[in-house]
């Protein structure tokens, strides 16, 4: 029978990278010096999960690396090592390095073996510093080993004495079983000695009083016959003697017995060892036949866990949903108006259920922010002890549901927050001291729902942001004139402004190249946009606002001549008649209006698509939608709002070609296309 | 058709294990760890357990040990699934009653090759 074993292999992966993450969320649990049992116990049952399941399913090199990690947690776990900082930095060190061994396995690249055998080297280290006897056990592999020459000496036969204990049969075993193995060895005699058996009153019929002198004739070599007997050799007195030793040691095999202690055969002619190894290589080969290693040809495909609860309400609503169908065919069937209040009513049914699927569809793609979050606990001990800092993280909210997709995207933005947080936000300890606050600082990730946005907040209690000196650093950098009048919110906002660090030194965690502007471009490609709450010298917050989904669009609909466009609703701030004295012509700019103590650019619609508007809509009299993104606004000219809606995303790229100013389409209700506008985008196009 | 409970903490390792013993004709009952397995076992009777040591809530030999102590798991063939490092591992479950063992890594082959064994 054979069995294809890579159909296990994703299963495999899924369960070992949620077991690295265990590992490495234990790992950063452990306070050094105290032993936590239950931590190291999971994480020693993760290790080794690994570890066995690796081996079984043909990642030899995963196996033998993950070997040694076991090696130096089951000696934490015996509280034979004392749990050290270093020892966790190096188990740590080691799950990064079996992640990317077994991701690249995975997508079937090249494992790095220069830098699995540093980790290795690093980890035997460890583990021998403070063991000067175990330079053996670490290089053990599991690789199953053929039985050594010495062992099988080929006989022609074997006598074998046999005396289980009376509680054999308890163990499972059973006497007959071996028999049956030993038959198919060679030529059996079996010969029952019933000496020990007690009278019949005293019999307990579970217990075992026969012994038995066994005789096995045939080619056979010594391990084979202690592979059977392997599972009881505590459980029975045994002797196990050739038929060449016994003629040669010329006295009875019985003598040998001593209860307690089985005699082991070490002599073994010379001459017939000779003849042992050729049969043994050809035997043993089909057993060290490793499984093929052979990674799967793609990257396996993206797959998610869905609560069955979920799957559940769903299949419910899909019921519920070919009941009013059916309830509405066959009200079709034969129509007369004295029915039209069921026609309405089982069509208001209709839409709940409609709209009760799409929340339980959308529900699938959800998970939970945690996903995002626990990289952070790792994120901040490594950062913090590399910068001096005493940092705490905590993390609420980790179970609000996200789409899997904003989940993907929204985890670099994070990072980078808090890489902010602890780099610029939270101070060396002795200026917290100074200061007033506890050497431990305080970053927290904060998720919640609101209204139809998740909202993550990134909080420190640091030194918070100092808008004036803000301000004045964009003004060195070119990014403001001197004479700008702002708020102090907004002042907060130029740290977004391309181009601009605060930190006087950048540093390798937070000026990695990449600045705030990205972070801000980056959740703003997403739908959302960032706040920042700072009161200086208590601490700041980036709150994050991101739409739940990125299938479905919350959106203004608006009128430009014939056609329909949607505005998403997130980035509109108002609505008004443009009236032709508010318009006026700024030189280089084009036509602008005053809005309050602002100017801004005026987009026609019309113009930039090239579509002819209706005869009411001529002239500069219209409605004007004031649009915001990237901290820039502008007004849209158009024809007329039709009014809010949820329209569901389509790929216009996909299924057309990239359009500037647009961001994809959608089907709006009477089955024509309307476009989504990107707002970001026409921003760009109104300033240039 | 034999009854085989098979343990495993490891869904990979379960669903191997499971595979092949239900592709060789057994009738196969999955335990997640020793809490579910001794549920699922109690009250009925299977003709051979299968089962991985270290596994949360209840280790293999803990599980073995509570069925051995069950009137109708008194003779049932008991297989733990072990690590080649783990001699002490051998020792403590037969003290708990084990009737022997398989070694990890195993191909499904070995593992059939024991189950026949035990099942005659």
């Amino acid at each position: 029978m054979t069995i294809d074993m890579e159909q296990f292999h994703q299963v495999f992966f899924e369960e070992s990278f949620e077991g690295l993450d265990v590992m490495e969320t234990g790992l950063l649990n452990l306070s050094p010096g105290t032993a936590d049992m239950e931590e190291i116990n999971t994480i020693f049952r993760a290790a080794h999960s690994i570890k066995g399941g690796s081996g079984t399913f043909g990642f030899m090199d995963v196996s033998a690396f993950t070997h040694v990690m076991e090696t130096l947690l089951d000696e934490m776990r015996d509280g034979r090592r004392q749990v050290e900082q270093r020892g966790v930095n190096v188990l740590l060190g080691s799950v990064d390095c079996l992640r990317e061994m077994l991701a690249a396995i995975q997508s079937g690249d090249e494992v790095d073996s220069k830098s699995v055998s540093t980790h290795q080297k690093e980890l035997e280290i460890e583990l021998n510093g403070s063991r000067s006897e175990a330079t053996g056990e670490a290089a053990e592999i599991v690789v199953p080993e053929p039985d050594k020459a010495e062992d099988s000496a080929v006989n022609l036969g074997w006598h074998i004495i046999f005396c289980p204990h009376v509680h054999l049969m308890k163990t499972g075993n059973d006497p007959v079983r071996m028999f049956r193995e030993l038959e198919e060895l060679g030529d059996l005699t079996v010969e029952a000695d019933f000496r020990g058996l007690p009278e019949i009153q005293d019999l307990d019929p579970e217990e075992c009083h026969l012994s038995w002198d066994i005789r096995l004739e045939g080619d056979i070599e010594r391990h084979e016959i202690d592979e059977i007997f392997d599972w009881v050799e505590d459980d029975c007195d045994m002797s196990i003697i050739s038929f060449a030793d016994e003629a040669e040691k010329n006295r009875p095999a019985e003598e040998d017995l001593v209860a307690g202690e089985p005699i082991v055969e070490k002599v073994v002619p010379a001459q017939e060892t000779a003849k042992a190894p050729t049969k043994q290589a050809v035997k043993a080969e089909p057993e060290v036949k490793r499984p093929e290693n052979k990674p799967a040809a793609k990257p396996a495909s993206a797959s998610i866990r869905v609560d069955t609860a979920k799957i559940d309400s769903l299949i419910n609503m899909v019921g519920e949903l070919v009941i009013t169908q059916s309830m509405l065919s066959s009200l079709g069937e034969d129509f007369d108006m004295t029915k039209l209040d069921l026609l309405q009513s089982g069509l208001s049914q209709l839409e709940s259920h409609t709209r009760e699927l799409q929340q339980s569809a959308m529900g699938i793609r959800m998970m939970p922010i945690s996903f995002v979050f626990s990289r952070f606990p790792r994120l901040v001990h490594d950062l913090s002890s590399k910068m001096g800092k005493q940092i705490e993280l905590k993390l609420s909210g980790e179970n609000t549901e996200v789409d899997k997709t904003v989940i993907e995207l929204i985890s670099d933005p994070l990072v980078h927050l808090v890489r902010n947080s602890l780099d610029h936000g939270v101070e060396m300890p002795d200026e917290r001291i100074a200061a007033g606050k506890p050497a431990l600082g305080i970053v927290h990730l904060n998720a919640f729902h609101r209204g139809g946005n998740i909202v993550i907040e990134v909080t420190d209690d640091g030194n918070g942001l100092d808008g004036d000196k803000l301000f004045n650093k964009a003004v060195e950098k070119g990014v403001v004139e001197p004479d700008t009048q702002l708020t102090e919110k907004e002042k907060f906002d130029l740290i977004f402004a391309a181009g601009f660090s605060t930190a006087e030194v950048v540093s390798d965690v937070s000026g990695r190249g990449v600045g705030m502007d990205v972070v801000r471009k980056n959740i703003e490609a997403l739908g959302g946009h960032v706040e920042i709450r700072s009161k200086l010298g208590k601490g700041s917050t980036f709150a994050i606002y991101l739409p739940l989904t990125l299938a479905i669009l919350d959106g203004q609909s608006v009128a430009v001549g014939d056609e329909t466009y949607i505005v998403p609703l997130a980035s509109v701030i108002e609505s008004f008649n443009l009236k032709p004295e508010m318009v006026s012509y700024v030189a280089g700019r084009g036509e602008t209006f005053r809005l309050r103590d602002e100017y801004l650019p005026i987009l026609r619609m019309d113009n930039l698509f090239g579509v002819h508007r209706t005869e009411s809509g001529k002239g500069s009299d219209g409605l004007l939608v004031v649009v915001e993104g990237q901290g820039t606004r502008c007004g849209l000219l158009v024809d007329d709002l039709l009014g809010q809606q949820q329209v569901v995303i389509k790929s216009l790229e996909t299924n057309y070609r990239k359009i500037e100013g647009i961001s994809a389409a959608t089907i709006l209700g009477d089955g024509s296309v309307g476009l989504i506008l990107d707002i970001p985008g026409l921003l760009r196009l109104a300033n240039r | 058709m034999a009854s085989i409970l098979a343990v495993d903490d490891s869904a990979s390792m379960r669903q191997m294990v499971s595979f092949t013993l239900k592709g060789a004709g057994y009738e196969v009952i999955e335990g997640v760890d020793g809490v579910d397995a001794l549920n699922k076992a109690k009250g009925r009777k299977v003709d051979l357990v299968v089962t991985d040591v270290n596994m949360p809530n209840m280790d293999g030999i803990t599980l073995i040990k509570e069925l051995r102590a069950l009137p109708n798991y008194k003779f049932t063939p008991m297989l733990m699934l072990t690590t080649e490092s783990g001699a002490d591992k051998k020792a403590q479950g037969r003290a708990a009653g084990a009737t022997g063992w398989i070694v990890k890594p195993f191909n499904p082959d070995q593992l059939l090759k024991t189950v026949k064994k035990v099942l005659g």
